[in-house]
């Protein structure tokens, strides 16, 4: 047998733990720990599986409500109660570091790892979002990155059958070497037919399914909670490979295995693979587990213990089943063609016990590995950034603003952030499942129907990193009231979020206090809109080669429309003779716009202004509105201003029309090209102008009349027009135009 | 009334589609035919349906046509019985040599969802005789490998025997490059067999069933069918 390394505290610290941690190993087992238990603690505390440096402040979120039917972190996803007896789980998950190396097999394997988190919980995934950002378009590996990272969420995705319903993508330097690839899946299940993430009841099989384990991903979770650096290059070998053939058998037995009743518990393999499976499940269970590993099936001969626990190969779970019935579980498997493997059994007492070759190669105290329990909890050091002093305090009225506004306008839609991203989008199966009534693309969120009822779900997307950079605070309060607002532009009401929390390294101070603030942020606008936060993933390390990313709070928001025939709504214009409204707040403030951006190169002033209260005044009124069915068209303000917002519903409904904008106050420039919150365009039909004006007044909520959907040009009354067609061509071109070259 | 039969290879991801858009959409019997079954008894019309038999990752359908299933749906369809390869299925039929031809990467090597347009090119099928003669339906395409293609002779046969059911074209009927997305020989979206009992074609006329999901375009070519196969 091969001699295993010595355990020093330099062989500790190469795993990527502290010396201070290495310690707390030694007291707690009472020993040092052999090769083996080093392995398994470095990557069970590693920041992507202990959350060691943010679970203190995720407790802090508002995590309960009347829809959630598990608590949040509770499970492998979260769970909301949406009517006619079904849940719905559904989560967001990173894969930023794999994908600056690998950006194929690191975007599909986030896929992956998403859809087996759902299916885990006996859910069928039936949409799936992403959100993606890069840095600036004009540099060549940036455009390698999103060809590689679009191929992989493609691939792996259209062939395990989940359409894709909405997403984002984003370019700024900011991202530079560090792109941000998160993904989301959304299930369905029958409400009580769950599974739980749990080891119990002494004498249980514990079996292995799905694909057999190989030397691919090891110490992924570990590469994952450092700097991508130089010698990142190196660790392309700690990025698992996808299967998405795998994966979809995997799923069809999984949900087989479980109507059996036999499955005590289920658990995916992602991040630290069997040593995570197994502790996680074991310490919720608060039984033990004794796993022998020459009985998992492995991809080549001669692999270690260690090598075995820690390999993340993918489309692999764990299954508990109750004792005398492993049979039926293993012949589902097999009849799918994968593997199911008795490993291990529960025991009595508190350990995970890893034997191989008749040798205890592991014994570990469940409890002290998993996140919330044994595993080291940080409060880091503060400090507010400097560069938000010269920021937030900058002018915006002492730039020189162009006065073309229609030129401004064609530039804006010239900038990849506000161009159509249907040559993405296309690259995705969008309408497998037969489900799909919103795509991605026109709409401000994917709309899928829920057979069998008159329900449908809703989910978008969303977060503005600059609007984070530039105040932290309400960065993190927009995200989620902007998603929210996308929700109910579409017809939905917004239920309950799950976020992924991009970030610098933690151990910078001010990469903390962004963190903290954005957190507080939005927790605000949480409690505000009673959108619980169901749980998620948090990345950190995610630095350019000069500072940290933008601090980017991904929200996942999940909506309900209680009629999808009748209440569902889009963007575009759709009758000559509409009357086009602005309802919400004031257009005013330039700071952080994308106009600023492209017009004059910056990334300045405050964050756009908030009042959360107005907020919610304004899209309940929506929405209630959007049910009394006079609303043809809604569109929220966001990036570009509302000239944008005008010009995208113009361009997706193939019409034109005359706007007036002289009833906004302040300047023009601000009314075109603020990005102030609380601003949703829409349409009625002339017959309802009186209605729509009544139920808004009578709502608190300012409105006014833009004018009518009319002909083929967008008019702006004094200021100058725009041709549709020419419109959507430049909209449309300009992501095809830079990635086919 | 017809019984409609959805095989399912490991793989598939379109085969709930079909049997949702044959049995809640148009009211028919329909049964899932797992892909190591023999038994084809009672099935009056066999789809093989869209996905990634076997991950495809050697070539679309490649495997699958060794299927054991599949020695019975060959049977099936010599002794006359209609069947319709949709995406995929259309893939699978062409390596089990059901139909001429074959299947090359889309030429802009990508993959592509989105909404065509496609044309009925003739009525004298099973499939089409319901349809009118240049009608076009607007169906989603959803594919990596749709790029048909088959030799000049072979070309030739197929519009000599006038086997080509459908081709792409733009919203009013005509046939142009730009409509033609995947680089398919003759705009060729669907082709039916010399016995003209087999049809495979690439767009998915089971995701256009329903109005909530942007297009019915797909319900008169089930219609059709339903109308051939009562009438036989």
């Amino acid at each position: 047998m091969s001699q295993e390394p010595e355990v020093t505290l330099e062989l500790a610290l190469e795993h990527g733990l502290n010396e201070e941690e290495f310690e707390m190993i030694k007291t707690r087992l009472g020993r040092v720990p052999t090769f083996t238990e080093l392995g398994v603690y470095s990557v069970m505390w590693s920041e992507h599986c202990s959350y060691k440096n943010s679970i203190i402040e995720l407790k802090k979120l508002p995590r309960d409500g009347e829809h959630l039917l598990v608590e949040a972190g509770e499970e492998n996803a979260g769970l909301v109660d949406i009517g006619d007896g079904l849940g719905c789980a559904f989560k967001i998950e990173s894969h930023n570091h794999p994908s600056a190396v690998e950006p194929y097999q690191g975007a599909a394997t986030g896929v992956g790892g998403i859809h087996r988190d759902i299916f885990t919980m006996g859910a069928r995934p039936i949409a799936s979002l992403n959100s993606l950002r890069f840095g600036s378009m004009d540099e060549p590996r940036v455009r390698f990155l999103l060809d590689g990272v679009v191929r992989g969420i493609g691939d792996y995705g259209n062939s395990f059958g989940v359409p894709v319903i909405a997403g984002e993508v984003y370019f700024d330097e900011s991202y530079e070497g560090n792109p941000l690839v998160n993904a989301m899946s959304i299930g369905i299940v029958k409400a009580g037919e769950t599974a739980s993430a749990i080891a119990k009841g002494i004498g249980n099989p514990v079996i292995i399914v799905g694909a057999s384990t190989g030397r691919d991903g090891i110490h992924g979770a570990t590469f994952a909670s450092e700097e991508i650096s130089e010698e990142s290059e190196a660790k392309r070998p700690s990025v698992q490979v996808g299967d998405p053939f795998t994966e979809k058998l995997l799923l069809e037995a999984s949900l087989d295995a479980l109507k059996t009743g036999a499955v005590v518990g289920m658990q995916d393999m992602g991040a630290a693979g069997i040593a995570c499976s197994t502790s996680e499940m074991t310490a919720k269970g608060e039984q033990g587990m004794l796993v022998d590993l020459d009985k998992v099936p492995a991809r080549e001969d001669g692999m270690t213990a260690y090598e075995l626990l820690l390999s993340e190969s993918q489309e692999r779970m764990l299954i508990v089943s109750e004792k005398g019935r492993e049979q039926e579980i293993i012949d589902i498997y097999e009849k799918w063609d994968l593997h199911g493997v008795v490993i291990g059994e529960v025991v009595d007492g508190d350990k995970v016990t890893y034997m191989k070759e008749g040798e205890v190669k592991a014994e570990i105290p469940a409890e002290h590995l998993v996140l919330g329990g044994g595993a080291p909890q940080y409060i880091r050091e503060t400090k507010k950034p400097a560069y938000l002093e010269e920021t937030q305090n900058f002018d915006t009225g002492s730039l020189d603003h162009p006065e073309d506004h229609i030129g401004t306008i064609k530039k804006l839609l010239n900038s990849p952030n506000i161009a159509s991203k249907k040559w993405v989008h296309e690259q995705y199966d969008t309408t497998v499942r037969t489900n799909t009534v919103t795509p991605p693309g026109a709409s401000d969120s994917g709309v899928i129907r829920i057979k069998g009822t008159k329900r449908g779900l809703v989910a978008k997307t969303d977060c503005n990193g600059r609007y984070v950079y530039l105040n932290p605070r309400r960065g993190g309060q927009i995200a989620v009231v902007e998603s929210a607002r996308n929700v109910v532009c579409s017809g939905g009401r917004p239920l309950a979020i799950t976020n992924c929390l991009n970030f610098g390294n933690p151990y910078k101070p001010e990469v903390y206090w962004t963190f903290k603030e954005a957190l507080k942020g939005m927790g605000d606008a949480c409690k505000a809109l009673n959108t619980p936060v169901t749980g998620g993933n948090v990345s950190f390390y995610n630095e350019n080669p000069n500072a940290a990313i933008f601090p980017s709070p991904i929200i996942g928001m999940l909506g309900l429309i209680e009629d999808v025939e009748n209440h569902t709504t889009t963007p575009d214009f759709k009758n000559d003779g509409d009357v086009v409204l602005y309802i919400g707040a004031d257009r005013k403030g330039l700071g952080a716009t994308e106009y600023l951006k492209v017009i004059h190169g910056l990334t300045m002033g405050d964050s756009p202004e908030l009042d959360i209260e107005f907020e919610v005044k304004l899209q309940e009124s929506l929405l209630a509105a959007i049910k009394a069915r006079f609303i043809t068209a809604a569109h929220d303000i966001s990036d570009g201003g509302l000239a944008i917002t005008l010009a995208e519903m113009a361009i997706h409904g193939g019409l034109g029309a005359n706007i007036n904008v002289g009833s906004f106050v302040g300047s023009e420039h601000e009314v075109l090209f603020s990005e102030a919150q609380s601003g949703v365009v829409i349409t009625v039909a002339q017959s309802n102008l009186e209605t729509t004006f009544a139920h808004f007044k009578g709502a608190g909520v300012p409105i006014i009349n833009l004018g009518q959907v009319a002909g083929t040009k967008l008019n702006f009354e004094g200021i100058g027009e725009l041709d549709v067609t020419e419109m959507k061509e430049t909209y449309e071109n300009v992501i095809p135009n830079a990635m086919e070259v | 009334m017809a019984t409609f039969g959805v095989i399912v290879f490991p793989g598939s991801n379109c085969d709930h589609d079909a049997y949702h858009a044959m049995k809640h959409v148009m009211n028919c019997e329909v049964k899932f035919l797992w892909h190591k079954d023999t038994d084809l008894t009672g099935i009056d019309f066999l789809i093989v349906p869209g996905g990634f038999s076997y991950g495809d990752y050697l070539r679309s359908g490649a495997i699958a046509r060794f299927s054991p299933i599949m020695q019975e749906v060959v049977k099936f369809a010599e002794k006359g019985g209609p069947v319709m390869g949709i995406c995929n299925g259309f893939q699978i039929l062409l390596e089990a040599s059901l139909i001429p031809g074959a299947m090359m990467h889309n030429h802009k090597l990508r993959f592509v969802c989105k909404n065509i347009n496609m044309r009925c090119e003739t009525t004298d099928s099973l499939f089409t005789s319901g349809l009118e003669k240049g009608q076009v339906f607007n169906i989603p395409v959803s594919h990596g490998e749709g790029n048909y293609f088959i030799s000049d002779d072979g070309l030739k046969s197929l519009q000599d025997k006038d086997q080509v059911l459908f081709r792409y074209c733009d919203e009013v009927g005509n046939l142009t490059e730009e409509a033609n997305f995947n680089g398919s020989i003759d705009n060729i979206a669907g082709i039916t067999n010399d016995g003209r009992n087999v049809l495979g074609m690439m767009p998915h006329p089971e995701r256009a069933m329903e109005k909530i999901l942007g297009s019915e375009d797909g319900k008169p070519i089930f219609d059709s069918i339903l109308n051939s196969l009562s009438i036989a």
